[in-house]
């Protein structure tokens, strides 16, 4: 089967973008370089194409308690504008996807991982049996670009008919881009201040070039990879499988037990109060040479005690950084291990989470979530 | 293009004769594909090699590549500016950018590996 293409595609590939398949997509991996990517949106702006990333919308008088029934996070005590980030856990608690779920007044938009799509879509439609609630995939006929970095608002400024600066952290605006409608949310998967913005495809082309002319860089799925991992942000298919739970990973922050009724609450009841399973841990190794996926961790003695899940070289850093699953015993921050990529074996250790952390704007709340 | 005065391995490294000596580096299309070089793994002086040993790792942001030895012989020199410094391979991978020197071995000889025609060749052929 071909990869699905984006609005954007054309572009990307008259600009020379290195292009890989991701999640069933055709996508830019790196313009320039994925080192210089990344430390643009550290030091200045950076916009990503993110149009592979599912959007499902949803409507009627059932959405909210169908959302509620398929959501770790609650739903019922978001306002209206305001986004969350949450899981959809089977009933054993494997995690088969992580989400962002906005509300608005009538309806509700879910941002679903591109390679997830048509498995979340048959789980979706198999639990909205008997409800009153539509899906509406609008993936294919709208573009999603997410603009990152300390000077993304400023650069953003004068764009939408609406001024989208006073957007608080995790919320979100319908305004619209040269007429056409659209959706902003300061929301991100950088560690940076930021907005993603979905735009009806004719759009993309011309929101994409006008973040350019404004000084934002483009930027590839590479850069994307290394800012989230920095930021210690989950990947599904990486951090986050339908074997692993949200408790492990580190998510329980996302996970309501007491909302009511979910999909997976027993399981991840359960599983809050074991304290048995692997869990995530970040791994800053004592080298310039990165671990990959798959690397076995290793204590001093040689006994195995996990694995990686994701490793690079780290821009801002310049370190070489790691996440993996260890057991608990071996997840203290400081407990030193060793990594073994293909024969040589690399010195360890386990750190605080996330690596990176950018500077707390006055404006914004020190406890809201960092991950999306 | 690649240069002429030297030849050059299948897997993208190439091997400049003088005397007995031979220089081995990583040519531009392997740089360009690799993307910036973020960690060098060289062996240690005296190590010997032959030819398609594995004589170095070399890693970007996101992959992890073996380097070949493509000839046999014993380590007498590695670039010490790059133990510092790996930019000279990203901007100069056929000069500054070397990576060892090697004595070749009694019997060995650049005539198996391609001349810089047959490389331009591969590399057509592989559609860069």
């Amino acid at each position: 089967m071909s990869n699905l293409h984006t609005p954007l595609h054309a572009w990307h590939v008259s600009r020379k973008a290195r292009m890989m398949p991701f999640g069933g997509w055709e996508m830019p991996v790196q313009y320039a370089g994925i080192t210089s990517e990344h430390r643009a949106v550290r030091t200045a702006a950076g916009h990503f194409d993110i149009s592979h990333m599912a959007r499902l919308h949803f409507t009627g008088t059932d959405a909210l308690k169908l959302l509620e029934t398929i959501f770790t996070n609650s739903v019922a005590t978001m306002k209206d504008g305001q986004v969350r980030y949450g899981l959809i856990c089977r009933e054993d608690g494997g995690v088969l996807d992580d989400i962002l779920v906005y509300r608005w007044p009538d309806s509700f938009l879910a941002v679903v991982n591109a390679a997830n799509r048509e498995k979340i879509e048959a789980w979706l439609e198999r639990h909205r049996a008997g409800l009153a609630v539509e899906m509406e995939d609008r993936t294919f006929t709208t573009a999603m670009i997410a603009v990152q970095g300390p000077n993304a608002l400023e650069w953003s400024t004068g764009l939408f008919a609406d001024d989208v600066s006073g957007l608080k952290y995790y919320h979100a605006m319908p305004t619209q881009y040269r007429k056409q409608p659209c959706i902003v949310s300061r929301t991100g998967y950088t560690g940076e201040d930021g907005l993603e913005v979905i735009v009806a495809n004719t759009q993309a082309v011309n929101l994409w070039e006008a973040l350019f002319a404004r000084g934002s860089l483009p930027c590839g799925l590479g850069a994307r990879d290394t800012l989230r991992l920095e930021a210690a942000m989950p990947l599904y298919g990486h951090e986050l499988t339908e074997e692993l739970n949200p408790i492990q990973a580190g998510l329980g922050w996302a996970v309501k037990l007491e909302k009511g009724e979910f999909i997976g609450r027993e399981a991840l009841r359960a599983a809050a109060s074991v304290q048995e399973l692997p869990v995530r841990v970040g791994l800053v190794i004592e080298s310039k040479r990165a671990a990959r996926e798959g690397s076995v961790i290793l204590a001093e003695d040689g006994t195995t005690l996990g694995s990686v899940t994701s490793g690079s070289f780290a821009p801002t850093l310049e370190k070489s950084i790691a996440m993996g699953y260890v057991v608990p015993k071996a997840a203290a921050v400081g407990t030193k291990l060793a990594i073994d990529v293909g024969g040589a074996k690399l010195h360890a250790v386990v750190s605080a989470l996330p690596f990176y952390k950018r500077s707390v704007a006055a404006a914004e709340p020190a406890n809201t979530p960092t991950l999306g | 293009m690649n240069p002429i005065d030297r030849r050059y391995a299948k897997s993208h490294e190439w091997v400049k004769l003088d005397g007995k000596t031979v220089t081995i580096g990583i040519t531009a299309f392997a740089v360009e594909q690799l993307t910036e070089p973020t960690y060098l793994e060289l062996p240690k002086v005296g190590k010997e090699l032959a030819a398609g040993d594995e004589l170095g790792i070399i890693e970007s942001v996101k992959s992890t590549s073996p380097i070949y030895s493509p000839v046999a012989g014993t380590v007498v020199e590695c670039n010490e500016i790059l133990a510092t410094n790996l930019s000279p391979v990203n901007d100069d991978p056929f000069e500054t950018g070397w990576l060892v020197k090697l004595k070749l071995a009694p019997d060995a000889t650049l005539d198996a590996l391609m001349t810089s025609e047959q490389y331009d060749a591969q590399l057509a052929s592989e559609g860069h």
